[in-house]
């Protein structure tokens, strides 16, 4: 059966640990379907991020590297990815399930006229073709999917498959030439707000810890949130009601419309519990929560709960854990 | 200037998802239908560039059985001055949908649209890039800020990325699709509700359209996600801290 095509996402050459887990899932696929799979990276001055993608299995590692592929623009993404489809022959094309990818893969599967399922969470093969599972409905809903179609998009939820090992062969890395005809131009990037640096990323961090709307103000979350995760080595994330009420950035909120986490400890602090964040944090493999309400819902899933004023158990939580 | 502003169908957030014993579909028997949360954000911003900037023609549009018209007479009682149902009983997915509104773009050539980012059924998240693509436009998604720049000819946009807020200026028309913190949609008034009586709504075949619209996807089964279990209560800080060191061993 056909081969694979891997999207790599990287942060300003970066590369996003996320990635491994589509390679994860090429792998796993390529074995059941005797295809092979190849990995492409899109960006500027990509030298050191395609090294870093060598050890993984792909038959190539292709790089589309060039000053005007800097900036993280759907229009140009897009527009490369579909010349590299068109040159070669690929059957599904994939990458990890994030902001970046679910801009640019809809964009590229439409000017191929292509399928997409998003948020896949697992694969089989049946005679002839492929089935998918993904959630939908805020992840109320697993569905068995099928996608027609000689060539399939998918985003995969990085949790659901385990990256990809590194492997002592290195693959061949391959220069892409910028596709011919006149580049894309529809947007100019205007960069990105500085990020508060120091905490790993909630979908890279082994231990997350979310606030909820029982924190009152920004200087709580960050001596309350803040502290505990830092006590952990962990990721700082918040739900909703932190983000509307403006306590936290939308960067942190973690649910069905944010980031979807799967940490080995996930600690809710104050949080109620809605469907809707629920969504986000069901594959963390232990989840601890510490609410006043004993009738929280957050409870219902929860591993370890504690009901308690986050205001007083989290400091003392945060000091034990520092001893 | 003219916007158009897709609307969807979609059981209301607040609803428990229940599904129907064989495994075949989502239970929508009895089950309370709202406009897709992101679609709603979507129109709100519509209505407040009108507003600001003066007269606009913004028109919704759906794409359903009959049913739909409940959401577009929404649209309508928010604000909207026109309304498009085109009619089909087909399943659809999302390029299929992007198909179908690229024929409904050449037909009302608005000036842009504005569009959720999602819907809160299917969580797909492609219909608008895919849109851009057909159409060959620009597309800003996820966007929480929204200005119209350059008399009118761009929008200069914050979007709602993994790593932080993002700054694009993309050139119009183009595809802009609505997050979360983008606005609160206002709620319909009686006023609205009696104003939205007398509006236009046009039904249209899909055929009419002449869209050749099939969907890819096919759903076999629907189930339920494994459940997490509920574990046990810890009556002190002391007592998690052990659990979490002894028995989880996560720390
Ligand atoms: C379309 C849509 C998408 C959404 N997407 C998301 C999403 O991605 N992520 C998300 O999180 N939400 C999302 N929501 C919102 C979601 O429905 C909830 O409103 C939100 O998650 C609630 O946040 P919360 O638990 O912090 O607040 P609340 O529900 O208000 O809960 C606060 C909790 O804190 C507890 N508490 C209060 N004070 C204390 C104290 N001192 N000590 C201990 N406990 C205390 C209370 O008992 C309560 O359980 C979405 C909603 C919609 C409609």
């Amino acid at each position: 059966m056909a081969n694979i095509l891997v999207i790599a996402e990287h942060d300003a050459g970066q590369l996003k640990l996320a990635t491994l887990s589509a390679l994860g899932f090429a792998a796993q696929t390529a074995a059941t379907t005797h295809g092979v799979y190849d990995v492409l990276v899109i960006g500027a001055q990509m030298g050191t991020t395609a090294e870093s993608l060598r050890a993984y299995g792909a038959r190539q590692v292709l790089v589309a590297d060039a000053a005007p592929l800097q900036s993280p623009l759907a229009d140009r993404h897009a527009w490369v990815i579909e010349a590299v489809v068109k040159q070669r022959d690929y059957g599904i094309v994939v990458a990890a399930a994030s902001t970046f990818t679910k801009d640019i893969l809809p964009r590229a599967a439409a000017l191929l006229d292509a399928g997409m399922l998003s948020d896949v969470v697992g694969v089989s093969r049946t005679d002839d073709d492929l089935v998918f599972k993904r959630v939908m409905y805020a992840g109320n809903v697993l569905a068995t999917v099928t996608l027609a179609g000689d060539l399939k998009f998918l985003t995969i939820r990085a949790a659901a498959f385990a990256p990809v090992v590194a492997g002592t062969t290195l693959s061949p890395v391959e220069q892409i030439p910028l596709p011919a005809g006149p580049m894309p131009d529809l947007a100019e990037y205007g960069g990105r707000e500085a990020k508060v640096a120091g905490r790993p990323d909630a979908t890279e961090a082994r231990v997350v810890v979310s606030g909820g709307r029982a924190i009152k103000n920004a200087e709580d979350f960050e001596r309350l949130v803040g502290g505990l995760a830092d006590a952990l080595g962990g990721a700082v994330g918040s739900s909703r009601a932190l983000v509307d009420s403006g306590i936290t950035p939308n960067s942190l909120q973690i649910g069905q419309t944010g980031k979807i986490v799967a940490p080995d400890l996930y600690l809710a602090v104050g949080i109620s519990g809605a469907i809707q964040h629920l969504a986000g944090i069901k594959d963390s493999k232990v989840i601890v929560a510490i609410n006043k309400d004993a009738d929280a819902p957050i409870f219902e899933i929860a591993d370890y709960g504690l009901v308690a004023d986050v205001y007083t158990a989290v400091p003392e939580l945060t000091a034990q854990l520092k001893q | 200037m003219k916007i158009l502003v897709p609307l969807k169908r979609v059981p209301d957030p607040d609803t428990k998802i229940r599904l129907k014993p064989d495994g075949t579909g989502v239970e929508t028997d009895g089950v309370k239908f709202s406009v897709n949360p992101f679609d709603a954000i979507a129109l709100e911003e519509a209505l407040r560039l009108e507003e600001k900037l003066g007269e606009m023609d913004i028109v919704v549009v759906s794409i359903g059985g009959e049913a739909s018209i409940e959401q577009l007479r929404v649209g309508l009682a928010m604000g909207a001055q026109r309304a498009l149902l085109i009619k089909t009983g087909a399943a659809l997915d999302s390029l299929a949908v992007a198909k179908i509104l690229a024929a409904v773009y050449q037909r009302e050539q608005p000036d842009f649209v504005l569009m959720g980012k999602q819907a809160i059924d299917d969580d797909a998240n492609q219909t608008g890039q895919m849109l851009a693509a057909l159409l060959g436009i620009g597309q800003a998604t996820f966007v929480s800020r929204l200005e119209l720049v350059e008399q009118r000819t761009r929008a200069r946009c914050a979007r709602e990325t993994d790593a932080g807020l993002e700054s694009i200026t993309v050139k119009l028309p183009a595809i802009i699709t609505a997050d979360l913190r983008l606005n609160e949609p206002r709620y319909v008034s009686l006023p609205g509700i009696m104003k939205a009586k007398k509006k236009p709504l046009e039904e249209l075949e899909l055929e009419a359209l002449g869209v050749a619209a099939v969907a890819r996807t096919t759903v076999l089964h629907y189930e339920a996600p494994p459940s997490r279990q509920a574990g046990v209560r810890v009556p002190t800080v002391e007592a998690l801290v052990d659990k979490l060191k002894n028995e989880a061993k996560v720390i």
